[in-house]
């Protein structure tokens, strides 16, 4: 056996070393803004208005990204306040109104009023007359018993112009001045990375991916016959919450942080994917290229750890290749072709609620202007949410999604099979989870409906809401902040599965239609049961499983996702993952094997 | 309404307070001195393992026993007084009863080897005897394991997970051929070695060694060598747990003698699992039943008899099931090692060598008797069903696949069992069945 460990010590060092690197070229790249990067990435409008404010910076040498997005960012927010000085209206300028419309009686707040006030062409005053009639709307034809009181009125107004009117048409907005600082830095990134790409590029996935494969394949050898493994969990610093798992759950928490909020920080490691970006789709990466191709990596060389380590389980291992296979082609290749083929980036896989943009109407308006296969997508969307949920889940339960196909899960399964065994098992945990998840399920429904009726109607107001909040808070704080940073962030943490359990819609809308309407069961095998636990400690949704299994009971929850590990660990054959007929599915506890008095165990 | 004590928080007992639970009112005390809460023993292995922890291996929240009313005591029980109906503890308490249940388990024997009790040497049966055999492992290279029984396997697997050399001596000619046929003995002893464990058949213990520190440094055999190691396992059985009840008027023998119903000779107080003793067994089966499963229904038969309304115990079929490191193994129905004169056996093996299956049927009339089956999982309500209903063994044949509890996906073995099957009994030929790939998804 030495000689494996010795390959297996120095894949590790490889797969350290490489990301090592990897954290090392965060902080390797040089920025230089030059003209051109000013002019590709803004309007010309733009340009004309930040260009002044970046004179200084244009240029000059940056040794850390840090310096640099400080930089840009004062000059947004110096562009910003001169845009604001120019379009401002002042207190005098609403007197002056004020007086005007004093001359006739009764006072009113007029079009004309506005006419006769800002009598000019200039594009300035012109911005401003329509910001005061846009905004002060409400205060046409009202009459006023005085001066003052108008002037009241106008000040509000002028208010609410100033701050929502200015800065989201003239200068550039929260959204925009994230969206500069982000696209700038990465077009100033210059260094090494940028210089070397795919030096780098080996230096670092190489390096991980070919250390990680030289540490799962002598697992066929060192770790005996194929069978369950899960020797030192327990023991390990990695996969109990020990030092490394709290190393780990910060470093995917910062990665996420840094990849959804600030992602002007990580352009050396967006850059140095640009290569295979240009292979895949002819266009340099995005953050969320990156995202993918660091997601997919996962997916595979994890997955290929999967194959090893559940090869004696025909299920396991169909299963693994199955979410290999659509992470790889479904989210990752297929959505980035089209993108080549100037078609919209569509990932086949993904249903609405978990992919909660898909009614968005800026993904409408491109899936409708895109010809027959737009037509085809939306309407594929659709019926995967119509059809494609309730029948499938019929026939199989929700794992053909979610242990199957979900990229999600697909992450779930590989990357973070090894913190299954994490997750709460508390009956206190099971009554959380079900006020969260069927909670972030109507948060999605709502927004959706929301987004919908601002389509249809073009009104942004719903029910006293603004429908454009609604989506942006659920994009930061569901789409980014639950699925993204505690859903994989927390992986090392509470278990693998912490977004589909406590925050995944779509697992509570495939979950309500297995709870009611289902083939699928786990069932127990009679009394085989020896309440070693196992099952529960290694379901990944924290399902207290063996408690059916001791009294002879199927297990048939809505949050079960059907990955099967119960069954493969359990050492006495008593769990298996069944469809058959409805009849019987919810069954009497019943172990067999005693036959001294009728009744079996009635409920505990 | 009484009050029910029962000394041992294990299956039986703890079974025995839940079902006393559910039928009534009684005020019940569970007392134990080894942990604070039920845990299951039989996943003491995983511990060690590192695949759970204690608190993984508790099937109920702590919680559980406070809102079912049941009270947990910790403490050793020291002495039984049957005259004042009361039992005193470690702890000085005097807890009385109006009933009494006795579950109190067993303890690892030892047959008097010369070394028995050196430190390095144990059994493991309880929770402290895991945390014994932590110490006594810790940093160590060799162990001995005496007795090839289910607890020996577990421990030669425990050891493994650990790296530690391990030295398997069997009495027997095979891996527990007192219990398998030779087939089944010899399939599980080739698995064993494959993982590495030196097993050493027909091999008995003379002397355990000690080292100048009073440690165990190694065991001779019956044939006169010396292993050197620096722990040994005692897996040689167990028996009742009934020590601290001699003298106190109870009638013993190797455990509490019971009635059907689970009564001792003294009214109130009755015994079950590991350490009871029927003294009319059942035809078939063993005067004293060590397995997990009676426990649980010895737990659950005597619940009744104590809330008034009389219940022998009356097992179904039998049943039991096993794991020798990575290979499974149930049984149900009567399998014996060799075939009684009334009984013909059917033996596949898979062309692998760790998949196996046993049908044992009646030589004129052909019903089934018994399964035994190895990396196999057999659907117990299937088999059980063809036991009681005496299916005969074409239509057990037929009907394989049925009684297949393996997941989805797996290769189903049945057609290779019933060639078999076929080219050994020409003249009762069997069809062979469906068992597509894809068959499991629309049953």
């Amino acid at each position: 056996m030495k000689p494996l460990e010795y390959i297996q010590n120095f894949g590790l060092s490889l797969f350290l070393a490489g990301f090592g690197i990897f954290i090392a070229s965060f902080f390797l790249g040089n920025y230089q803004l030059g003209k051109e990067a000013l002019s590709g990435s803004l309007s010309e409008r733009e340009a004309g208005l930040l260009t002044p404010h970046l004179e200084s910076v244009l240029g000059a040498e940056h040794s850390s990204s840090f310096s640099l997005v400080q930089e840009v960012d004062q000059a947004l927010q110096a562009a910003n306040r001169q845009v604001m000085e120019r379009y401002r209206i002042t207190s005098s300028e609403l007197q002056a109104i004020g007086a005007l419309a004093s001359d006739n009686k009764p006072i009113r707040f007029t079009s004309d009023l506005l006419d006769e006030y800002y009598n000019s062409d200039q594009e300035v005053l012109q911005f401003k007359k329509k910001g005061l009639q846009d905004y002060g709307g409400w205060l046409q034809e009202r009459e006023y018993r005085g001066e003052g009181e108008l002037l009241a009125d106008l000040e509000k107004v002028a208010e609410n112009y100033n701050r929502y009117g200015i800065i989201n048409q003239q200068g550039f907005d929260k959204y925009r001045i994230k969206d500069i600082k982000y696209q700038l830095t990465k077009d100033a990134t210059t260094g090494p990375i940028k210089d070397h790409p795919w030096r780098f590029l080996m230096l670092t996935y190489g390096c991980c991916i070919l250390g990680a494969i030289l540490y799962f394949f002598p697992k066929l050898k060192t770790e005996g016959p194929p069978g369950i493994k899960n020797h030192h969990v327990q023991f390990s610093a990695m996969k109990s919450r020990g030092w490394l798992g709290i190393l780990t759950g910060t470093f995917l928490i910062l990665f996420y942080v840094v990849l959804y909020f600030f992602p002007e920080y990580m352009t050396s490691w967006i850059v140095m994917v640009d290569p295979i970006s240009y292979l895949l789709k002819g266009s340099p990466a995005g953050r969320f290229f990156l995202y993918g191709f660091i997601y997919t990596l996962c997916i595979l060389v994890m997955g290929v750890r999967m194959l090893i380590h559940y090869r004696h389980s025909n299920y396991q291992m169909l299963r693994t290749g199955s979410v290999m296979f659509f992470q790889t082609a479904f989210a990752f290749l297929i959505p980035e072709i089209l993108l080549r083929l100037n078609k919209p980036y569509f990932d086949f896989k993904n249903i609405w609620p978990l992919d909660y943009d898909f009614f968005f109407e800026n993904e409408l308006s491109t899936l409708l202007s895109s010809g027959s296969l737009g037509l085809f997508m939306l309407l594929w969307g659709i019926a995967l949410i119509i059809l494609g949920v309730p029948i499938l889940v019929y026939f199989f339960g929700k794992r053909w999604y979610c242990s199957w196909v979900c990229g999600c899960g697909g992450l779930a399964e590989t990357l973070g099979d090894p913190y299954r065994q994490l997750s709460d098992k508390s009956l206190k945990a099971w009554k959380i989870e079900r006020w969260t998840v069927h909670g972030v399920l109507v948060f999605a429904v709502i927004m959706t409906a929301g987004v919908l009726y601002t389509y249809w109607t073009g009104d942004s107001q719903l029910l006293g809401l603004n429908t454009y909040s609604i989506r942006s808070v659920y994009g930061a704080w569901i789409g980014a902040g639950f699925a993204g940073v505690v859903g994989t962030g927390f992986y090392p943490l509470m278990g693998n599965r912490v977004w589909c359990r406590f925050g995944c819609p779509l697992a509570a809308y495939l979950g309500l239609v297995q709870r009611f309407k289902s083939r699928f069961r786990i069932t127990t095998n009679g009394g085989q049961c020896i309440s070693c636990g196992n099952c529960s400690t290694y379901c990944e949704m924290g399902i207290d499983v063996r408690w059916y299994a001791q009294r002879g009971q199927n297990i048939i929850r809505s949050s079960c996702v059907g990955c099967g590990i119960c069954s493969a660990v359990c050492p006495r054959g008593v769990l298996n993952l069944e469809n058959a007929s409805e009849n019987g599915r919810y069954n009497k506890p019943d172990l067999i094997g005693n036959n001294s008095f009728k009744t079996q165990e009635a409920g505990d | 309404m009484g009050k029910v004590a029962i000394i041992g928080n294990g299956i039986s007992g703890i079974t025995a307070a839940r079902h006393l639970r559910k039928l009534g009112d009684e005020e019940i005390v569970v007392i134990s001195g080894e942990t604070d809460h039920f845990f299951s023993r039989t996943a003491l292995m995983y511990i060690y393992m590192g695949h759970m922890t204690y608190e993984h291996t508790k099937p109920y929240e702590d919680w559980f026993w406070a809102k079912n009313g049941i009270q947990l005591v910790r403490a050793w029980v020291q002495k039984l007084n049957p005259e004042e109906k009361n039992i005193s503890l470690s702890n000085g308490e005097i807890i009385n009863y109006d009933k009494l249940v006795i579950a109190t388990g067993s303890k690892p024997n030892k047959f008097g080897w010369p070394g028995q009790d050196l430190p390095g040497v144990q059994g493991l049966y309880s929770y402290q005897d895991l945390e014994l055999m932590e110490e006594n492992t810790r940093g160590i290279k060799t162990a001995v394991i005496v007795g090839g029984g289910l607890i020996g396997v577990e421990m030669a697997e425990m050891l493994r997970t650990r790296n530690i050399e391990v030295v398997f001596m069997i009495r027997e000619n095979e891996f527990w051929d007192v219990v398998l046929p030779e087939q089944e003995a010899s399939l599980v002893g080739r698995h064993i070695e494959e993982h590495h464990v030196d097993l050493r058949k027909k091999t008995e213990l003379q002397e355990i060694v000690a080292g100048d520190d009073g440690r165990v440094k190694g065991v001779i055999t019956n044939s006169g060598s010396f292993i050197d190691c620096q722990y040994v396992g005692l897996t040689v059985g167990v028996s009742p747990n009934i020590e601290f009840l001699r003298g106190s008027g109870l009638e013993l023998d190797r455990g509490v003698l019971v009635d059907r119903c689970f009564r001792s000779n003294v009214p109130d107080i009755y015994a079950i699992g590991d350490c009871a003793q029927f003294r009319d067994p059942l035809p078939d089966r063993k005067p004293i039943e060590q397995v997990w499963y009676t426990g649980r229904m010895h737990g659950e038969t005597v619940a009744r008899t104590i809330m008034g309304q009389e219940t022998a115990y009356r097992p179904g079929i039998w049943f039991n099931s096993a794991k020798f490191f990575d290979i499974e193994y149930q049984t149900y129905g009567n399998v014996w090692p060799l075939p009684r004169e009334d009984e013909q056996h059917f033996y596949w093996e898979h062309a692998g060598g760790n998949k196996c299956l046993r049908l044992v049927f009646h030589k004129e009339q052909k019903y089934l008797l018994g399964v035994n089956s190895f990396g196999i999982r057999l659907r117990h309500k299937v088999v059980d069903q063809w036991l009681r209903e005496k299916r005969d063994i074409l239509y057990t044949l037929r009907n394989l696949r049925k009684a297949n509890f393996d997941p989805e996906f797996y290769q189903g073995y049945e057609n290779m069992i019933i060639e078999k099957f076929n080219r050994e009994h020409e003249h009762i030929p069997v069809k062979s069945v469906k068992t597509g790939f894809f068959s499991g998804l629309f049953s």
